[in-house]
């Protein structure tokens, strides 16, 4: 059972606002059947260019339903300007919060009044022109970044909870984690070149180490008039042979430890441990 | 709260009266541990002799073939994983697109739990929530290690060719599991004339307390433990038993078998008037499941352009309990795996409401609710900006995303 807050119970039962306004000066839609909650939201202005009236009519659950009840209430006797100027959480604050999960039913409240007003000054919504990132529910890059920002998200659950995305096949939460780090201005991580599987078995990990023996480690050592042989991998330890002219090479431990090793825990499996076997 | 009317018995049940006292004097007076060799604990394995004795005779099985465990859900785990164990060449399990999380979620991650690849074919359902048995058989394979299928579906009652499906596997020498937690106590089953390896039983579905359940295994049946350790259970079940929940579901197995004919007569009819008072009042309102290959106690409704959790949290105002395959009451985004798999549309699926009864629900209760929530549902969708278009949207479409409605 959700944690709904008494404001949120009283909004739900008793709607306020309910309905169209026929001669409406905005109308906005927003949500879809399928998406489990829809929202129209129309407002008429007054003589002093403020919100004369608003009024909304909703499907979904009870937490829709109260966010839309508040919102015409925040908005009536505002300027555009001063209505444009809510945000999906002064609704959640009004409702005296709203539990996490449901944050995107405040989302839905503020995009229905920013399409009401953009229908109004006759303009496309920037969110409809961003890129879809979640196809199961239809958000935009545009979308997701902005509740990243306003909200103050930090992961794919958060901006799950506030805009659905990603709440439905799971496929863009590798794009929305991007769309975290590029909001937030943060690097994004590079991930490991040919990291293989956590559990790899004995011949999957024989093979990737020959791999980046042939391919990386032998090129570099012969440079220096050296070689490497593998000769054995037991378990996480990969028992190697130093030639040429490593073999006698003073620094062969810290060749083996601070590259060898390294290269091969890079790229094959980071637990693995370099030995040599005479 | 003064008064409730409860109607959540897929989700669980009142512990009856007769099974609380059966239970009671096992609290604090024999409170033996049934391993023990004095006779104060032998007293009380005694009991629990009895209890596995009256679980069998409910499902005519023989009481060594039962198996106390937990819950539902470990039994089910317990069934997957002896069937794998004992099958170490075989990667392959068949099950339906409708189970039950405990079987659903287990099998769709046994790659991660056990280390190796496994196939996994999940069976789909008709518009009704039936199989296709041909389906069924052409999905069967020299590797496949277990069938696991429900016997009736928790969401909407709907109930699998079980006896038929089991032979079948039989024939071709596959180990049967059935997940019979809501079945078993509302339908008669008779493990003596459905060959199934493995059943599953919750205590709680059947008016024992929670925390308790059965595996049934039938005799021969290769079999490894889940739970190691002591040799409870002859060493099939480690962990000292929870006692006073299995005497109480002992008792639950022996009453359920007194009120079968009272499940099936007038709990039914119980439900038929339920069902067939909200489709003939409430127009755009559909059941969901078969209308006869179905548990007696079982309504799903889906009522178009509403959706499922303001339709509950306005019957909660009346005292009056029952759950919803929307989305927003699961905590998820999407309704209900098992409406969704039946190709329910999305216009219905957010509306569905799921009443599931028992013996103790009256008809005064049904009219009550036949009262209430016509009035509920025309206030939402009075409210809903769908319902005046109603025509124009038609089906909402079945399978597609919700991304092109946005």
């Amino acid at each position: 059972m959700w944690e709904y807050t008494d404001k949120v119970k009283e909004h739900f039962l008793n709607p306020r606002n309910v309905g169209e306004i026929a001669d409406a000066d905005g109308v906005g839609e927003v949500g879809s059947l399928s998406c489990g909650d829809a929202l129209k939201f129309s407002f008429k202005l007054g003589a002093d260019g403020r919100i004369a009236d608003a009024k909304f009519k909703t499907f979904g659950c009870a937490s829709a339903i109260a966010a839309s009840s508040a919102l015409t209430i925040m908005v009536i006797g505002l300027t555009l300007e001063e209505a444009l100027q809510i945000t999906n959480e002064d609704i959640a604050d009004f409702l005296g919060g709203l539990p996490k999960e449901k944050m995107h039913c405040s989302v839905l409240g503020r995009e229905a009044l920013e399409a009401a007003i953009a229908n109004y000054r006759g303009v496309a919504l920037p969110m409809a022109e961003g890129e879809v990132v979640c196809e199961c529910f239809g958000v935009t890059d545009i979308e997701v970044k902005r509740a990243i920002l306003e909200s103050d998200l930090h992961t794919v659950e958060d901006v799950t909870n506030f805009t659905k995305a990603g709440g439905g096949c799971g496929k863009c939460h590798d794009r929305i984690k991007v769309l975290l780090y590029e909001a937030r201005e943060e690097k994004v991580p590079q991930p490991i070149p040919m990291s293989g599987p956590k559990r790899m078995t004995t011949i999957q990990k024989i093979k990737k180490i020959e791999e980046v023996l042939e391919r990386e480690i032998r090129p570099a050592l012969k440079m220096d008039g050296g070689d490497i042989e593998l000769i054995d991998v037991d378990g996480d330890f990969v028992i190697v042979s130093l030639r040429g002219s490593c073999s006698s090479c003073a620094k062969s431990q810290t060749t083996l430890k601070e590259y060898v090793e390294k290269k091969l825990r890079e790229q094959v499996l980071d637990s693995l441990v370099v030995e040599e076997g005479k | 709260m003064s008064k409730v009317i409860y109607m959540d018995n897929n989700a669980t049940t009142r512990v009856a009266p007769e099974v609380f006292e059966e239970m009671r004097p096992y609290f604090c007076d024999f409170y033996g541990n049934p391993s023990s060799m004095h006779t104060f604990g032998g007293q009380v394995g005694k009991k629990v002799d009895e209890a596995r004795q009256r679980v069998a005779k409910l499902i005519n099985a023989d009481p060594e073939e039962i198996i106390f465990t937990s819950c539902g859900t470990e039994s089910d785990s317990t069934a997957i994983f002896s069937a794998l164990q004992s099958n170490p060449e075989k990667r392959h399990i068949v099950t339906t697109r409708v189970e039950h999380p405990a079987v659903k979620n287990l099998s769709e991650n046994l790659d991660y739990l056990t280390g190796h690849k496994h196939k996994v074919t999940q069976l789909p359902v008709d518009e009704e929530g039936m199989l296709d048995l041909q389906q069924y058989r052409e999905s069967l394979s020299d590797d496949t290690a277990i069938v696991s299928v429900m016997w009736a579906n928790n969401e909407t009652g709907v109930i699998f060719p079980i006896a038929e499906m089991a032979a079948i596997a039989k024939k071709r020498g596959i180990l049967f599991h059935t997940d019979a937690v809501q079945a078993v106590g509302k339908v008669p089953i008779d493990v003596k004339k459905v060959e199934v390896d493995f059943l599953s039983i919750s205590g709680h579905k059947l008016h024992a307390p929670k925390g308790t359940g059965v595996l049934y295994v039938r005799k021969g049946t290769p079999f490894a433990p889940f739970l190691i350790g002591g040799h409870q259970e002859h060493g099939r079940r480690g962990g000292t038993e929870n006692v006073t929940a299995i005497i109480g579901l002992g008792k639950a197995c022996e009453l359920a078998g007194q009120h079968m004919n009272k499940e099936n007569n007038s709990v039914r009819l119980l439900r038929d008037k339920l069902e067939a008072g909200l489709l003939a009042t409430v127009p755009n309102a559909m059941r969901n499941g078969h209308k006869t290959e179905r548990l007696p106690n079982t309504a799903n409704i889906s009522f178009e352009y509403v959706e499922g959790e303001a339709i509950l949290l306005h019957l909660d105002r009346f005292g009056i309990c029952a759950s919803s395959g929307s989305a927003c009451t699961s905590g998820s985004l999407e309704p209900s795996h098992v409406l969704r798999a039946m190709g329910v549309p999305f216009t219905a699926a957010h509306g569905s409401i799921r009443f599931s009864m028992s013996v103790y629900n009256t008809e005064d209760e049904v009219d009550y609710i036949l009262e209430k929530l016509p009035p509920i549902i025309a206030n939402l969708r009075e409210m809903s900006p769908f319902w005046e278009d109603r025509d124009k949207i038609g089906g909402g479409g079945s399978c597609g995303s919700c991304g092109s409605g946005r």
